[in-house]
């Protein structure tokens, strides 16, 4: 149904729901697997930087920076204060974490070739003859089917030495987390990678200078990864067309919450917000009240404001954010308040500590809407909300601060009437709780 | 004391790979969780002796990563996820079904040692909320009735002697 672009085509997922999918057989035999690396190989690397910067790719972790730009970046030849060449590093962030986004999780279970090809292909565009796979700790299951790809991919001689006789090396490497939502950060995965804390780094230096272990480093999303096979194979044009004019390409969208099919699926950029949610099966148990687009941290959109393309520079106009993708639908039976508290639990624990306008931020807003739902608020608190917010966007190292800020704010500004509610009737109450939907769960997409 | 010859072996197998010895860390944190259950003080001052870290270095990281238990658990981990995508599909009722099935808060162990039970932050499987993992293992889709039954399971393989929630887990083998 409605996907209105007659250029679209599944890139990552034309064949999630078959059989046997996961399987390096699978992969060459269905999917063409290992055909772009072996283009790729024949061409120089700038040539290919070069076709993924026409491809429009941006990426897909939740910053949408170009990826191609973010490759060029990378020096030529870096060299050690003695003159001796230094190693480039090529980094996966599997660090899924961010409430509400998921899609990282299915390129690993079903077609997690397709992601390791492209990162042999992006090491060969930066130069670089090694590659760590950082996946969150949590995913025993995900790392070890992983692991199993690339034994297989060694063994078939796409990984290792003198990758298809062309002289180039590249080696994987896996690394798990051990729980920490912070080490989706880049420069705190890094930290993280190093056997530290998953503290954020001041940047500059940026990771193109100075990134794991010292060294000349490039982060991408899985996501971004696995688009770059198609990219090469079918070229720059066929994908940029996909997409808007400033990215090129599908998304990868996960539907979560009160949607009667929740799922991970793979669309074109110029479709709504409301027609992903007809895709996603319609509503569940009431009438659409407000949507999360892009994972915990990009601000609400009320029901009348969902009609926007999902597009990065859409939703950006919006006065939300594309972010990773992960699309968060709540129906009318959900009190905001209640919903902005489950977020904010989530950052108050998940902050790194290191800056102490996001530690004691977080914490103070968590508290206050504990507070707001025990009956205790009062009308001052709606404008204090929005001055703790103002002292944390953009106060510090990383952007985590911003993403508390995202939820915090969205729901007072956009729901003050429920706020303001809540504190003349003494909390939740005298309101009554959110009446969960919880009954069977339809069939989801994958 | 000292670590044990299997995790020392499986620390220096995949030694070759990282440039510095503290990236070892978080590997050789996730054995001696995996073997022992939690990581205890004396471990953390084998492992800085296995890795040539001192014991802060080995502190500070095991208490900033919540896998890291610092702490005896039960045998079972139960971890319920209660955020957003969870918690509007009724994860709260799963975790008072829980807490009432097992006898425990979250965040308590049973007197028998048998099972911890636990909020969680996000599992990334907010498509098929709600969601929950025990040990190693994700069971996701859940109602009440399914979640009594996985927790009866858990607790009849454990009385049988078996592994639980380790369905994918080969031994000593990192990932």
């Amino acid at each position: 149904m409605m996907y209105n672009n007659e250029h679209f085509e599944p890139v990552i997922t034309p064949n999630v729901d078959k059989p046997n999918c996961e399987t390096i057989e699978f992969y060459i035999q269905h999917e063409n697997g290992y055909k772009a690396l072996e283009k790729a190989l024949k061409m120089k690397p700038a040539e290919v930087v070069d076709e993924v910067k026409k491809s429009n790719l941006r990426g897909r972790g939740g910053a949408g920076f170009p990826t191609g730009m973010k490759w060029s970046f990378m020096p030529a030849n870096p060299v050690d204060a003695n003159g001796n060449p230094k190693p480039k590093y090529l980094v996966c962030n599997a660090d899924e974490g961010e409430p509400g986004t998921f899609k990282d999780r299915l390129i690993f279970t079903k077609t997690p070739h397709r992601m390791i090809e492209g990162m042999i292909i992006a090491g060969h565009a930066i130069s670089s003859n090694k590659g760590f796979i950082y996946i969150r700790g949590e995913w025993f299951k995900e790392a070890r089917l992983m692991q199993k790809a690339i034994d297989d991919a060694y063994a078939k001689g796409f990984l290792g030495k003198n990758i298809l006789g062309s002289g180039f090396n590249y080696d994987l490497v896996i690394y798990k987390g051990a729980g920490a939502y912070i080490c989706g950060e880049e420069t705190a995965l890094l930290n993280s990678l190093e056997g530290k804390r998953g503290e954020p780094r001041l940047k500059p230096p940026f990771p193109a200078q100075v990134g794991a272990y010292g060294m000349p480093s490039c982060v991408n999303n899985v996501e971004t990864f696995a688009a770059v096979p198609y990219i090469i194979e079918k070229g720059w044009e066929k994908y940029a067309k996909m997409g808007t004019e400033r990215s090129g390409g599908t998304r990868m969208i996960g539907v979560s919450g009160h949607v009667n099919k929740p799922g991970v699926y793979e669309l074109p950029m110029n479709l709504s917000i409301n027609d992903i949610i007809e895709i996603a099966g319609g509503m569940k148990g009431g009438k659409l009240k407000a949507v999360i687009p892009g994972g915990a941290s990009a601000p609400m959109l009320r029901a009348d404001e969902c009609n926007v393309l999902t597009d990065y520079d859409s939703l950006a106009k919006a006065g939300t954010m594309a972010g990773s993708g992960g699309l968060i639908v709540m129906n009318d039976t959900v009190n905001i308040v209640e919903a902005t508290y489950t977020l904010l639990k989530f950052y108050e624990h998940e902050s790194c500590g290191q800056c102490s306008q996001c530690r004691e931020g977080s914490h103070w807003l968590a508290r206050m809407f504990k507070r707001i739902l025990d009956g205790g608020g009062t009308q001052d608190d709606l404008d204090y909300i929005a001055k703790i917010c103002g002292n944390m966007a953009g106060q510090t190292i990383c952007a985590f601060a911003d993403a508390v800020t995202g939820p915090a704010l969205s729901s007072v500004r956009k729901f003050r009437e429920e706020f303001e509610e809540m504190v003349m009737k003494g909390g939740l109450k005298g309101i009554g709780r959110t009446e969960s939907v919880s009954h069977k769960m339809v069939g989801a997409h994958v | 004391m000292a670590l044990s010859e299997k995790i020392k072996n499986t620390i220096n197998g995949i030694r070759h790979q990282f440039p510095t010895e503290q990236a070892l860390l978080l590997p050789t944190l996730h054995e001696v969780q995996n073997e022992k259950g939690w990581v205890s003080m004396d471990s953390m001052r084998d492992i800085g002796e296995f890795l040539n870290l001192p014991l802060s270095k080995v502190r500070e990281v095991a208490s900033f990563y919540t896998m890291y238990k610092l702490e005896p658990q039960g045998k079972v981990d139960v971890q319920i996820c209660t955020n957003i995508s969870c918690w509007l599909n009724g994860a709260d009722k799963l975790v008072s079904c829980a807490s009432k099935k097992l006898g425990i808060h979250a965040g308590e162990t049973t007197a028998d040692g048998k099972f911890t039970l636990s909020q969680v932050e996000c599992l990334a499987a907010c498509g098929t909320a709600p969601a929950m993992m025990i040990n190693e293992d994700y069971h996701e889709n859940l109602t009440e009735e399914s979640l009594i039954k996985i927790l009866d399971q858990a607790k009849s393989d454990l009385d049988a002697g078996k592994v639980v929630g380790k369905d994918t887990r080969k031994d000593g083998v990192w990932p």
